[in-house]
């Protein structure tokens, strides 16, 4: 059997011993029902809250924000990137701020974002670009270092212009590197928006995950709760393939 | 010492020339890295250079190949002067593996052609013809990491050979391959410099492999290189890697060698 499929295999067996687990403890009283509910319950919650339709809007409002914040942190982050990239002197200036970045409560600035931006979807936007476009600059300064000085030869010897040499040399070559920055960036646009919602929002899924916490309404919570799950997982789980894919040719044979 | 001009001993008009080209890097201390070099290449001709590490063999060629500009003198290219730009026909191969991991072996050496304007049938049939002049054929789908370095560095040949350069400049190229493999691609180089009729410069490390490929050795001094001495090996434009067995090729060897010796031991930081 293929090696990956293998270690897919057991990896999909160890998540589902480990539901089953749950399932068996919730079902048996070990874990009160009230705290956690059987991950069939969960299951059954979330088909149940999609179906109604209640909550389509804070859905798309969500994943609009998450796809805005995300998109602003790859174009911001890459840009970014390469100009800090271009001036050593910038570069040396802000790489020790950028590698401390994470251990800023980034979302201590929300009230901040509220107050200058309105109660609208642009402070969420921005909460989930403050995440998300560091990971984005600090993968472009790493992709764009992995260029060889040799591929920057070549593409002068095949007298390619500046814009070409970036769309058929730097890109290519850095991609590894800055790919493994947006899946970062899509995860961490993710984080952002939804704890945003959940804090100070009045729409969206992390609001609504938290007003069925307030609500006492175990079923809606654990259902969007698994919802918001498995999206994060499919997302990630698509950008891990195609990374894959990318990776594997690169790989020796 | 200066080279005589390559014209006067070769019937052919030069191709290219450098006229009093020195290099030097400024910085906090100035480094003088080469010349004044004066050389005429042949059109045609196989011109290898030999020198100690650090000579500004390299360097020789980013000046040549319009990758680097000279501090002083010119240097000029069928009659064009060559400043900082690399010229049409003008194609280099380096001594690190500058195949493009992303693309297939097939793909690698058409991504000059793709943008030349050629029509697809032709680009297909000169990369077919390339890939497979270079033993390419079976990895065509291949990418470079799934290949054996001497294999990567056929591609980067193949990615050069298939724009059809006038003048060929090939840094070290089999730097990092055994005995075997240099020999042999050794051999793969000159049947492509007598099909092609290009130009060729070769920098080597390597004695043999300069006193066995080339028309004419360029034997450079330590930093600054000069050209201290210039060696018309002789052997007719028909050859491979069994002349190493002719009888002029030991004292061939045996004088790039003394030419050398004194000038490898001052990079030792010892005298002759």
């Amino acid at each position: 059997m293929n090696r990956r499929i293998a270690v897919l295999l057991v990896r999909a067996a160890v998540l589902a011993v480990l539901v089953l687990l749950l399932e068996v403890l919730c079902r048996t009283g070990v874990i009160d029902p009230l705290t956690i509910l059987p991950p069939s319950a969960m299951v059954a919650a979330m088909i149940e809250q999609l179906a109604s339709g209640d909550v389509t809007d804070a859905m798309l409002r969500t994943f609009s924000t998450v796809a805005l914040a995300f998109l602003a942190a790859v174009l911001l982050g890459t840009a970014i990137g390469a100009l800090v990239h271009a001036v050593p002197r910038l570069r040396r200036a802000i790489e020790p701020l950028l590698a401390s970045y994470y251990s800023v409560p980034t979302f201590v600035f929300y009230p901040l974002l509220v107050a200058l931006l309105g109660l609208s979807m642009a402070p969420l936007v921005v909460l989930g670009l403050l995440s998300a476009a560091p990971a984005v600059m600090i993968s472009t300064l790493a992709g764009l270092d992995s260029v060889s000085p040799v591929l920057r030869k070549v593409a002068r010897v095949q007298r390619l212009d500046f814009f070409r040499t970036l769309r058929w040399i730097v890109l290519p070559a850095a991609m590894p590197s800055l790919f493994s920055g947006f899946k970062l960036a899509l995860s961490y646009s993710l984080i952002g928006v939804i704890a945003g919602e959940f804090i100070l929002s009045g729409n969206g899924l992390g609001y609504a995950i938290s007003f069925a916490y307030q609500s006492f309404d175990n079923r809606a919570m654990y259902g969007l709760m698994l919802f918001v799950l498995l999206v994060a997982i499919v997302a990630n789980g698509v950008l891990y393939t195609y990374e894959g894919r990318l990776a594997h040719r690169r790989r020796r044979g | 010492m200066s080279a005589p001009p390559a014209a006067a001993l070769h019937d052919n008009p030069p191709h290219a020339s450098l006229r009093g080209v020195v290099r030097r890097y400024e910085g906090r201390q100035t480094v003088h890295a080469l010349g004044p070099i004066d050389l005429d290449l042949a059109a045609g001709e196989f011109f290898a250079v030999v020198g100690p590490s650090g000579c500004g063999k390299s360097t020789l060629l980013d000046v040549l190949s319009g990758l680097g500009v000279p501090t002083e003198g010119s240097v000029t290219l069928e009659g064009k002067p060559v400043r900082g730009q690399v010229p049409d026909g003008v194609g280099v191969v380096f001594q690190e593996d500058s195949s493009f991991p992303w693309l297939t072996v097939h793909d690698n050496v058409a991504f000059g052609l793709r943008r030349s304007g050629l029509d697809r049938t032709e680009v297909a049939r000169r990369v077919d013809h390339a890939v497979g002049f270079m033993g390419l054929a079976q990895f065509a789908g291949h990418y470079p990491p799934q290949l054996s370095g001497g294999m990567r560095q056929r591609v980067c040949i193949a990615r050069t050979l298939v724009q059809q350069p006038r003048l060929i400049l090939l840094d070290e190229p089999f730097g990092a391959l055994d005995q075997q493999t240099r020999l042999l691609m050794g051999d793969e180089l000159l049947r492509l410099w007598r099909d092609t009729g290009a130009t060729v410069l070769l920098i080597t490390h390597s004695l043999d492999e300069a006193a066995m490929l080339a028309d004419r050795v360029g034997v450079m001094s330590a930093r600054p290189g000069r050209f201290i001495d210039l060696v018309e090996t002789g052997w007719q434009r028909d050859r491979d890697s069994r002349i190493v067995s002719d009888p002029a090729f030991g004292p061939l060897t045996a004088r790039l060698w003394t030419s050398l010796r004194a000038e490898s031991l001052k990079t030792m930081g010892r005298a002759a």
